[in-house]
């Protein structure tokens, strides 16, 4: 977690008043992450509910659609088989007389002309309009039955007709009664009373082919099944719900049923007829193929808010990661600035100094010169030796002066830049002479090893300069009383360049520390006014002359800096090289 | 020899005309352009030594008329100031050589002072 944690999570800016808000990496972020998670996410969201609900809409009223379709055409097949029958035997009615359906022999051979022509007719009865059975033809030799007091034969007579429940009868084999009433002219009434099997009706139903582990049957009105179902038992049991009230046209509907499962039920009443047609399918296995396509697409979705998700956060962070460095790069330059500015000042101020303390100088210097000259060119001065010992005392302090005024001088120039032939020792030695009398007073010993082989080479002597004063300044201030700092140098065999190494046996670095040294604002001293850029500006130096800076520390042991340098100048163009070279 | 010294500091110049004179060198010195140039015009020199900043007609443009008026005249500069600009355009002048930091050593002058005319006398 704490690698995945970008760099500006910490970050607290010193910058305050109205732009604070502007260095507030982690909100800046955090808005970015909500802002383009919420654009991308919520139109992707909003679509794909809505598309859910719509498409299971469609898919849904498609269902009941084609529900309805199949309960329609099955009625239609199912009235159309019990019409044909009645009309059978209205025709018989209307063509025989009732002498030739009373004749036991005619009438089987009706029956027998009728399973030929039509089938499934089981048998057949002729009954007076008292309720007495004329005539039977049939495999049960029923005879002398009254049917006055059955509810069927009563319709018969108001209606004309009747179509009737599924019964088992003697048999003991579901069928069904059609009765129909004739009356003719010039005779008694009479009804033509025939059984049918119900094969026929399963056999229907069971070519359906209904989807969803879909179940069809008929049922009468009362909910007694008429026909075996798959689910909901069996011929003559009883439906488990309750029949749906009457309607003259075909209907679907959405419900649940006994064991609480989603189904649809398709129905339709078959006209004069006790019979219900019902379709029932399952709804979620209807819904199946298009819960998997659904499931499909939810996976989908799931796996692009999950990428629109994680691109979001990585291009925030990296967008944001960014900008947080171009701050600090900012930052950083501004300070830098601000240093060079600084060393500019102090460097004009020194040469001001400088030059103006040469000229009066240089009269003390010639002044005293010309005196030593008349003591040793005129006679008459005598040749004092305690006077010339003053004299030369004048002179050498002169000289003295003259050195400190030079270097300042040397000092100023750096802040130009300023590429030319420059001589190590030469720089080192500048940079050491400003703290010679700190390391007396501090009784640190300054050790420089640099040998006659190392070459002059070009470089931008100010930065030079620059690098090795913050690096002397650094060991100074590392070391107790009594340390001892070496400047050493060394060709290298294998590149064109030189090794130069600044060792110091000061308090050194604790290795947590030592990889952030040459961070900007990294600083431990923080509370002594310490920037933290010290390291930073110098290894900025080293690049920028084309050198490379490396450390090595150990506590309370020492530190010690290693700088390689090249000994050509890479960094400017050429033109410093030939003004260089020339001058 | 002859030698012509300028440079603005009367106390800096004449002195140093002083100890070359003990040293058995006839120096002259002025302290400003125009009164080296009626000097010029009025003897013969063999060496002008310039300060590089003087008043008025600075040590480069005075060299060059200088040398307009007598091109035999050799030059040494001088200066106070160890800056580059001063030091690139004075050694453009004279010579790398013939370009000395204030103060100067009487020594290193006479040195310098000898070598310019000793040149001559070879060439």
């Amino acid at each position: 977690m704490q690698r995945l944690k970008p760099k500006f999570w910490d970050h607290q800016d010193v910058a305050a008043g109205p732009f604070k808000a502007m260095f507030n990496f982690r909100s800046i972020w955090l808005q970015s992450v909500l802002l383009t998670a919420a654009v991308a996410l919520v139109p992707l969201l909003f679509l794909a509910v809505l598309d859910y609900q719509v498409s299971r809409k469609a898919v849904e009223s498609e269902i009941l659609n084609r529900t309805m379709r199949l309960v329609s055409n099955t009625r239609r097949s199912i009235a159309f088989f019990l019409e044909e029958r009645k009309f059978a035997l209205q025709f018989i009615g209307l063509d025989k007389s009732v002498a030739d359906l009373t004749n036991p022999e005619r009438l089987q051979h009706i029956l027998y002309n009728l399973r030929a022509g039509l089938g499934f007719w089981s048998d057949i009865g002729v009954i007076d309009l008292s309720g007495n059975q004329l005539a039977h033809a049939g495999p049960f030799g029923i005879a002398n039955v009254n049917y006055a007091d059955q509810p069927w034969f009563r319709e018969t007579l108001e209606k004309g007709s009747h179509i009737s429940d599924v019964f088992l009868g003697f048999r003991n084999a579901p069928h069904l009664v059609i009765a129909v009433k004739h009356a003719k002219e010039n005779e008694p009434a009479f009804i033509l009373r025939a059984s049918l099997d119900i094969e026929r009706f399963n056999d229907l139903l069971s070519r359906l082919e209904v989807s969803g582990q879909g179940d069809a049957f008929i049922v009468n009105q009362e909910g007694v099944l008429q026909t075996p179902s798959r689910y909901y038992g069996n011929v003559l049991d009883r439906l488990p719900f309750a029949v749906p009230p009457f309607s003259d046209k075909t209907q679907a509907v959405e419900m649940l049923d006994h064991q609480h499962k989603d189904v649809v039920l398709g129905y339709a009443y078959i006209s004069d007829t006790p019979f219900v047609l019902m379709v029932i399918k399952q709804k979620t296995e209807l819904l199946s193929a298009w819960q998997r396509t659904r499931s499909r697409l939810m996976t989908f979705l799931g796996g692009s808010v999950l990428l629109i998700l994680l691109v979001v956060f990585g291009v925030s962070t990296y967008l944001v990661n960014n900008l947080y460095l171009a701050d600090r790069k900012r930052v950083m330059t501004l300070h830098q600035v601000e240093y060079a500015n600084k060393l500019a000042s102090i460097g004009r101020l020194a040469a001001g100094v400088a030059h103006e303390i040469n000229n009066p100088l240089a009269i003390i210097n010639e002044k005293a010169g010309l005196m030593k000259d008349l003591f040793l060119f005129r006679p008459e001065y005598g040749k004092d030796e305690k006077l010339l010992g003053v004299i030369d005392a004048i002179i050498a302090s002169v000289d003295r002066c003259a050195a400190i005024t030079r270097r300042l001088l040397n000092f100023a120039r750096h802040v130009e830049v300023n590429i030319q032939q420059v001589r190590l020792r030469n720089i080192i030695d500048d940079v050491l002479g400003f703290q010679t009398k700190e390391a007396e007073h501090r009784s640190i010993a300054i050790l420089v090893d640099i040998p006659e082989d190392i070459p002059n080479f070009v470089s931008d002597r100010g930065k030079l300069q620059q690098i090795f004063l913050n690096l002397i300044n650094n060991a100074f201030a590392a070391m107790k009383e009594g340390g001892r700092l070496i400047i050493r140098a060394r060709r290298l065999q294998d590149e064109p360049a030189i090794v130069v190494t600044v060792q110091d046996n000061g308090c050194g670095i604790p290795q947590a520390d030592i990889r952030h040294i040459f961070e900007p604002f990294f600083t431990t001293k923080s509370r002594e006014g310490g920037t933290g850029l010290g390291l930073s500006i110098t290894y900025g130096l080293v690049q920028e002359i084309g050198g490379r800076i490396s450390v090595e520390s150990q506590v309370g042991k020492g530190t010690t800096f290693t700088i390689v340098l090249p000994l050509e100048y890479r960094k400017e163009s050429g033109e410093h090289h030939e003004r260089s070279a020339g001058g | 020899m002859n030698v012509l010294l300028v440079d603005d500091e009367d106390q800096l110049v004449s002195t140093l005309a002083e100890r070359l004179e003990l040293r058995g060198i006839h120096a002259s010195w002025v302290t400003n352009g125009e009164d080296a140039i009626l000097m010029v015009k009025a003897r013969e020199f063999d060496v002008a030594v310039l300060d590089v900043k003087l008043p008025k007609i600075g040590g480069i443009e005075l060299k060059r008329k200088l040398a307009a008026i007598r091109p035999n005249l050799k030059f040494l500069f001088m200066t106070g100031h160890g800056s580059q600009e001063d030091f690139d355009a004075g050694s453009r002048e004279a010579g790398k050589d013939n370009y000395l930091v204030k103060p100067v050593r009487i020594e290193e002058l006479i040195e310098h002072l000898l070598n310019l005319v000793q040149a001559e006398q070879k060439a």
